[in-house]
């Protein structure tokens, strides 16, 4: 003990927040307010400033991002600042130097129109010179002006929110106080060892930004992050600035083309990169307060770095940085936090019960961040969906500090990029292979990875399809539309459902739920029935509390203590997570990922090519839909389930992973006499179920939306407790303020001739006005999910619609790029567009 | 204007295992404070009288950047001389130094006038700038902190006790000063770009025995765990404070 | 270790307290050997006599009225011509400006090596001593090679004790043989400067301000705390770079360096070169919000805070007390 008569620590804690950055200060003053006492709030370095990334961040915050989910969060923390008082709103400007920079800012006002970010235009270089008049406009082809941009001090909004807990009298705040270790009995968080004292908690929230994954790994768990340089230096003083009454006056510039941004700052001017290449540091190599020249988190700045951005800089604002009397008086090598997809770590660890993470978050959306998850903490779930950020999202080869690396490192420079909705990794590929990857990469599979296994999205092999179907499938003529797609994905459609195609979909998450307690858990944590007879299968929703989406996810029954779920790979260690956390201590959640292989085999010759490997009975009588069970296929004995995301005849086999390149062999020599071909994700994914207007969860379903709304309220309520139940039966009583439809796309033709194909995110709007559709809770229409309908020969959209343009035949339009195209609803329920009496599924 | 490249330390001295030099692991490094000073006068004198203004260090080849961040406020030229990773004393130092300004003296002309830093920020030992003027035959004065030119003459201020004293050099001369004789500029972005364009010339000079010789460093007791008796949090630690204070006899 | 000569300086008739500093570390160096000293400039002989106390058993006084201005070269020349008469197998001076100028034009005339602010004798055979490294925030340990070394003391890092027994020394004068080369580089004018206030190095108590102050404007409740306390006010290097406050306040490692019995340092957070120029102080005081900062690792004392409130609640305190 040092001695310092800073407040004594209290033996025991509802909460421990460590880390008094945005972050932490936000979080433990949500939990006050949410009415939690006995908080704790700790941090090795001082106050008010403890030394991490809110002390030196640049503090400017842009509203509109492609995500729905960080756009929520940095609107709730904005009308926070604003509340504390620390806002101000200079308004900001990214600029375009290059036409396909001037692409992707009309791509950024649909996505305001869709969030529901109205102040925002599209301006010329002749505006922004109004707007920010020390800019030489000659090298700029336009910008995009968002009116809300603001600028905050957060350390100041921190310090405010922390003091107002602790006068209220729930929180004791602890500064140089460092963490020794954090016990865990169980597998739940017990204790918190500081250079204090020692804290018995409850729950225990690792908030510490670029520290965090130290703390993680002092209880057993991982928070996947790396610290990152990102370069700024702060020039003045400025003769345009003289006389300046606030720190800023002018709109922020982000000059998107060269990564950077300029930002007045009083009487000088900050300028940031992330153009620099990726310079990634080790969390325990960080220095201590006393080490440091400036603070922990400030590096000595690498001159070479900064070259190029001199010479930008000096480009764009040649009237400032071309000043010879204006100095360079501060540079720094700042650091943050880096994550492997870019998005937070939010929410309890997987590995520890009670310990939380709200780590790698930007000032933007600090205090946003610090509520959500309060809310999750007490509530059990935040009002914000935060199902992109929840730290159970990552697989054990996420969590390897490499990958980090290397995907944090690609992810650097790309800030500011311009990200292609449907943009692969480069870096730290062919981790997880399925043993059909051999016969994929025979067949020319084009590879797209997910939650790190390779995936044909489309096989180049497949290429004489084209011929076989050229009246039917079109090429895309905008270079954007075509980015990552192949008109050979169609064609693979259109053969499957001519006669048959093979999927690859080892990427299923698949786990067991066993043991006495293995209903219990399933019935409570799943949707819809679970006590069923063994061999069938269940597809369900798995809610939460407020009966928002959390997954939706299949589950076999193969005992009476015995369910397999499988669930997307993409989300399925959530889903593991939250099956997990539903069970009792007589149940077990067993993780077989990589146990199991999936060969998906659909369309109307399915079951000729099944029924020539088997002796089994797969007749429409015998083998039922939505039943499963084993079946011997040559020599192998096969999981079948017939079930179907494509929409077709056929069914998911399943066999032990060391067996499944003769399954596939099995399956690939019965199918030739019918013609099978090998399909990609292209078509599982996207024609398949969007002509059969399939849900996909984080498109159509996710928290924010509910299962009456998303038109899934079919069969009556289970008489069993659920998650979210009550919730539910509250939803079904009453009208739905927006319905999930289908819409298809009348006329491709842009203004200069083009056909243009939208992506999704896109804003739904009328067709006369081009106003957006909001429904009566405020949401927005926007396109959920796009993509081609081969089958019907129309491009498909899905979009939540207010009632009173839910019905078929409702003609409105779709914005795309600032451009309005026509689109009509075809389905404003679960019925399909294609097939709608699901004729194929059921034959 | 002679230079060294020193670390940029923080509030702790680390030494690194071998107790040979500095952990300099996460420190940016820089000139003594007193050079920096030194190349805002030298480049004062030359936009005063015109003229040029030479860099020179001997250093590792990292000490590059220390002398573009000189020429980024206006010296023109810069002169590395590599150490090889090794310290060089005194001597040594003022060697390699005057070897450098001899050749550059024959190959270019004479330096009116050769500025130092009066001691470097780290080893401190006082003595490289006058060794430099006995063996280029100028006089030297010391400790400066102000410093003029008029004609062949430079008029040098030293701070003594109760003034300053002042000295009158006949040029070619030496002069080390001190920080405090002016407050240096900081450098525009278009003078950092131009500086890297400048010429750099670089040799390896070879290092005689060192006759004052490092064994090994120390960091001095009492830096490192002595702890501060806290009289209190906030204004209502006035009556503690001002007891110290009467028992200390200042109060 | 044969006897060393000891550069001494002296201003009206007395010595100062760095040359006794260096006396006491050259008789430790000799071993108990004979002490020499060598005077220069008008007042030596007076001054040496009440050497003895310290060690000294002879004295060099020359009193060249050539002598009368400071000059290096002279200087050092009557330090050479002071060996040759003294033959001692060391020279030690103050770590003083003028000790390590002096020194360095003697090691540059003779080739000899110079190891400048020594705090300690670390052997004497190789000769080893502990030196100053960073303002003195770090020591180096080095060995001095050569026939002759020369060795300047740290300031206040040895403390200066008198010895037992020796009566007055024989005092002798000194004719330097100097030239005009000697002579070139000499004081030719003094200008006075009216100094308002305390002077930072002599004050007995320094109220110091950095980064915490926040502004120039800030200096304000610094300069009347200062005031009544009688003390000077100074800053760390931050705050003359940020131009709130004049170099000559500056307090560090390339500042002044001050010995207050007391040092009061309010949001200064202690950088190694700003505890090079204040570590000589007494005792020192930090107020600062960070219970962690370095400068606590130096202090005796320390207040936990915002300076905006405590030096001032200091100041009303202080008036408080005074008055009842």
């Amino acid at each position: 003990m040092d001695g310092s008569t800073a407040s004594s620590l209290p033996a025991t804690a509802q909460s421990v927040v460590i880390g008094a950055g945005i972050v932490g200060n936000s979080l433990a003053y949500h939990l006050a307010e949410l009415g939690w006492s006995d908080l704790v709030l700790i941090d090795k370095g001082p106050l008010p400033n403890p030394g991490g990334s809110t002390g030196h961040a640049s503090n400017f915050i842009y509203p509109v991002d492609h995500s729905r989910e960080m756009t929520a969060l940095t609107r709730d923390s904005v009308k926070q600042y604003e509340e504390l008082g620390v806002l101000t709103v200079p308004g900001g400007i990214e600029v375009a130097r290059t036409e396909e920079r001037m692409e992707e800012l009309r791509r950024r006002m649909a996505s305001a129109k869709s969030w529901g970010v109205d102040d925002v235009r599209l301006v010329t270089p002749a505006e922004v010179k109004e707007l920010v008049p020390f800019i030489d406009e000659s090298v700029i082809i336009g910008g995009f002006y968002s009116e809300g941009v603001g600028v905050v001090d957060s350390l100041r909004a921190g310090t405010l929110m922390r003091e107002r807990a602790q006068q209220a009298g729930r929180l004791t705040v602890s500064p140089n106080t460092e963490v020794l270790g954090i016990d865990v009995e169980g597998g739940r968080v017990k204790r918190v060892r500081t250079t204090r004292g020692d804290i018995e908690a409850e729950t225990v929230v690792i908030a510490c930004g670029v520290w965090s994954p130290r703390l993680a790994r002092m209880a057993g768990a991982s928070i996947p992050l790396t610290p990152a340089v990102h370069q700024m230096i702060d020039i003045g003083p400025v003769p345009h600035f003289a006389g300046a009454k606030s720190a800023i006056e002018f709109p922020i510039v982000r000059d998107m083309d060269t990564n950077m941004y300029e930002r007045q700052d009083g009487s000088g001017l900050e300028l940031g990169s992330y153009a620099h290449r990726p310079i990634l540091h080790d969390p325990d190599e960080i220095p201590s307060v006393e080490e440091a020249a400036l603070s922990p988190t400030e590096f000595p700045f690498t001159e070479d770095d900064f070259v190029q951005q001199m010479e930008h800089a000096l480009e764009l604002m040649p009237e400032i940085v071309g000043d010879e009397s204006v100095g360079i008086k501060y540079a720094i090598n700042g650091l943050l936090s880096l994550t492997p997809d870019g998005l937070p770590i939010l929410g309890e660890t997987p590995e520890v019960k009670g310990l939380w993470s709200a780590a790698a978050v930007w000032v933007k959306e600090g205090p946003g961040v610090g509520r959500a998850v309060a809310e999750w903490m007490v509530h059990g779930e935040p009002e914000i969906d935060l199902q992109a950020s929840d730290i159970a999202r990552f697989y054990e080869h996420h969590k390897a500090t490499e990958h980090v690396r290397a995907r944090a490192a690609e992810g650097f420079n790309k800030t500011y990029g311009i990200v292609h909705p449907g943009e692969q990794w480069g870096s730290n590929r062919l981790v997880r292979l399925s043993p059909f990857y051999a016969r994929e990469e025979q067949l020319d599979a084009v590879f797209f990875e997910a939650a790190g296994w390779e995936r044909p999205h489309w096989y180049a092999s497949n290429e004489k399809l084209l011929e076989e179907f050229h009246d039917r499938v079109n090429g895309r003529e905008a270079e954007w539309d075509s980015r990552w797609w192949s008109p050979i994905i169609n064609a693979e459609h259109l053969a499957m459902r001519d006669r048959a195609a093979m999927f690859d979909l080892t990427a299923f998450c698949v786990f067991d739920v066993v043991g006495p307690g293995a209903l219990d858990c399933v019935q409570k944590v799943s949707m819809r029935q679970m006590d069923v007879k063994h061999g069938k299968v269940v597809y369900t929703p798995v809610l939460s509390p407020s009966g928002g989406f959390r997954s939706d996810l299949t589950v076999m029954r193969l005992g009476d203590d015995h369910f397999r779920v499988v669930t997307g790979g993409a989300h399925g260690m959530a889903d593991l997570k939250a099956y997990r956390d539903g069970a009792g201590h007589d149940a077990q959640v067993v993780d077989l990922t990589s146990s199991w292989c999936t060969l998906g085999l659909w369309g109307p010759r399915a079951r000729d090519i099944l029924s020539s490997t088997t002796s089994a009975d797969v007749s429409h009588e015998g083998f039922p839909f939505a039943t499963c069970r084993t079946i011997e296929m040559g020599s192998l004995r096969v999981l079948a389930s017939r079930i179907s995301y494509v929409g077709d005849l056929g069914w998911e086999l399943y066999v032990p992973i060391e067996q499944g390149a003769r399954l596939w062999d099995i399956v690939w020599e019965a199918g030739e006499p019918h013609g099978v071909v090998p399909a990609g994700i292209g078509v599982y994914a996207t024609t398949g179920r969007l002509e059969k207007c399939y849900r996909a969860f984080g498109f159509e379903l996710d928290g924010e939306y509910d299962v009456v709304e998303a038109g899934m309220d079919w069969g009556k309520v289970k008489e069993q407790d659920f998650i979210g139940k009550d919730a539910h039966v509250r939803q079904r009583e009453s009208d739905p303020v927006a319905r999930m439809c289908t819409l298809t796309v009348d006329d491709h033709n842009g203004a200069n001739g083009q056909k243009r194909y939208m992506l999704g995110g896109e804003p739904i709007v009328t067709r006369d006005g081009g106003e957006p559709l909001v429904d009566a809770k405020g949401r927005r229409s926007f396109v959920t999910s796009a993509g081609a309908g081969p089958s019907i020969g129309k491009h498909i959209l899905m979009a939540y619609l207010p009632p009173e343009h839910a019905h078929v035949g409702s003609e409105l339009a779709v914005e795309y790029m600032t451009e309005r195209y026509p689109v009509t609803v075809g389905s404003a329920d679960s019925t399909a567009v294609f097939d709608p009496e699901n004729r194929r599924v059921r034959s | 204007m002679c230079v060294k490249r020193v670390p940029l330390t923080g509030g702790k001295m680390v030494l690194t295992a071998d107790e040979q030099a500095l952990e300099t692991r996460h420190l940016g490094f820089t000139i003594s404070p007193h050079e920096e000073c030194g190349v805002e006068e030298a480049v004062r004198l030359i936009e005063q009288h015109g003229g040029e203004v030479t860099v020179l260090t001997l250093g590792p080849p990292e000490a590059e950047e220390q002398l573009r961040d000189c020429m980024a406020i206006g010296a023109d030229r810069g002169i590395l001389l590599e150490d090889g990773g090794e310290e060089w004393d005194p001597e040594a130092s003022a060697q390699a130094i005057v070897a450098a300004i001899t050749a550059a003296e024959e190959a270019d002309g004479g330096f009116d006038l050769i500025v130092c830093g009066n001691e470097s920020a780290d080893a401190g030992n006082f003595q490289v700038g006058i060794r430099v003027a006995y063996a280029l035959g100028r006089p030297v004065a010391t400790g400066l902190k102000g410093l003029s030119v008029d004609g062949d003459r430079a008029r040098c201020e030293q701070e003594v006790p109760g003034g300053r004293d002042v000295y009158e050099l006949a040029l070619p001369a030496l002069v080390s000063v001190l920080e405090g004789i002016n407050l240096p500029r900081y450098p525009s972005v278009p003078a950092k770009l131009r500086a890297r364009q400048k010429p750099v010339e670089r040799s390896a000079p070879e290092r005689p025995e060192s006759r004052l010789e490092k064994v090994r460093l120390l960091v001095p007791a009492g830096q490192a765990g002595q702890q501060a008796e806290i009289l209190g949090e906030g204004p209502d630690a006035a009556p503690a404070v001002v007891e110290v204070m009467r028992d200390l006899g200042v109060a | 270790m044969a006897g060393a000569l000891v550069l001494v300086e002296h201003a009206d008739g007395a010595v100062d307290e760095l040359s006794l500093q260096a006396l006491t570390f050259a008789r430790e160096l000799t071993g108990g050997e004979p002490v020499a000293a060598l005077l220069v400039g008008a007042g030596a002989s007076d001054a040496a006599a009440g050497l003895g106390a310290y060690g000294v058993s002879s004295a060099l006084a020359a009193e060249d009225e050539r002598l009368a201005a400071y000059a290096p070269g002279a200087w050092a020349r009557c330090v050479t011509d002071a060996i040759e008469r003294a033959a001692p197998s060391a020279v030690v001076a103050p770590g003083s400006n003028r000790g390590n100028e002096v020194l360095a034009h003697v090691a540059t005339r003779l080739g000899h090596t110079f190891a400048a602010n020594c705090t300690e004798l670390r052997s004497q055979d190789p000769l080893t001593v502990v030196r100053v490294r960073w303002g003195g925030t770090l020591l180096e340990e080095a060995r001095v090679h050569g026939e002759l070394p020369l060795l300047s003391v740290a300031p206040h890092m040895v403390a200066a004790t008198s010895a037992n027994g020796a009566g007055a020394p024989a005092v002798e004068a000194l004719e330097p043989a100097l030239d005009d080369a000697d002579l070139a580089v000499r004081v030719s004018e003094h200008v006075e400067t009216t100094t308002s206030g305390v002077s930072l190095a002599d004050a007995k108590v320094v109220v110091s301000g950095g980064r915490g102050v926040g502004s120039a404007d800030g200096f304000a409740m610094l300069e009347e705390l200062a005031e009544l306390l009688e003390a000077a006010v100074g800053c760390s290097r931050v705050v003359t770079s940020a131009g709130w406050r004049p170099h000559t306040d500056q307090v560090g490692q390339t500042g002044t360096k001050v010995s207050p019995d007391l040092y009061i340092a309010c949001g200064i957070s202690g950088a190694t070169q700003h505890i090079a120029g204040c570590k000589g102080a007494k005792k020192i005081l930090a107020i600062n919000t960070d219970a962690e900062a370095p400068i606590l690792m130096s202090a005796d004392y320390a207040v936990i805070g915002d300076l905006a409130e405590i030096v001032p609640a200091i100041t009303a305190e202080l008036r408080k007390v005074r008055s009842a």
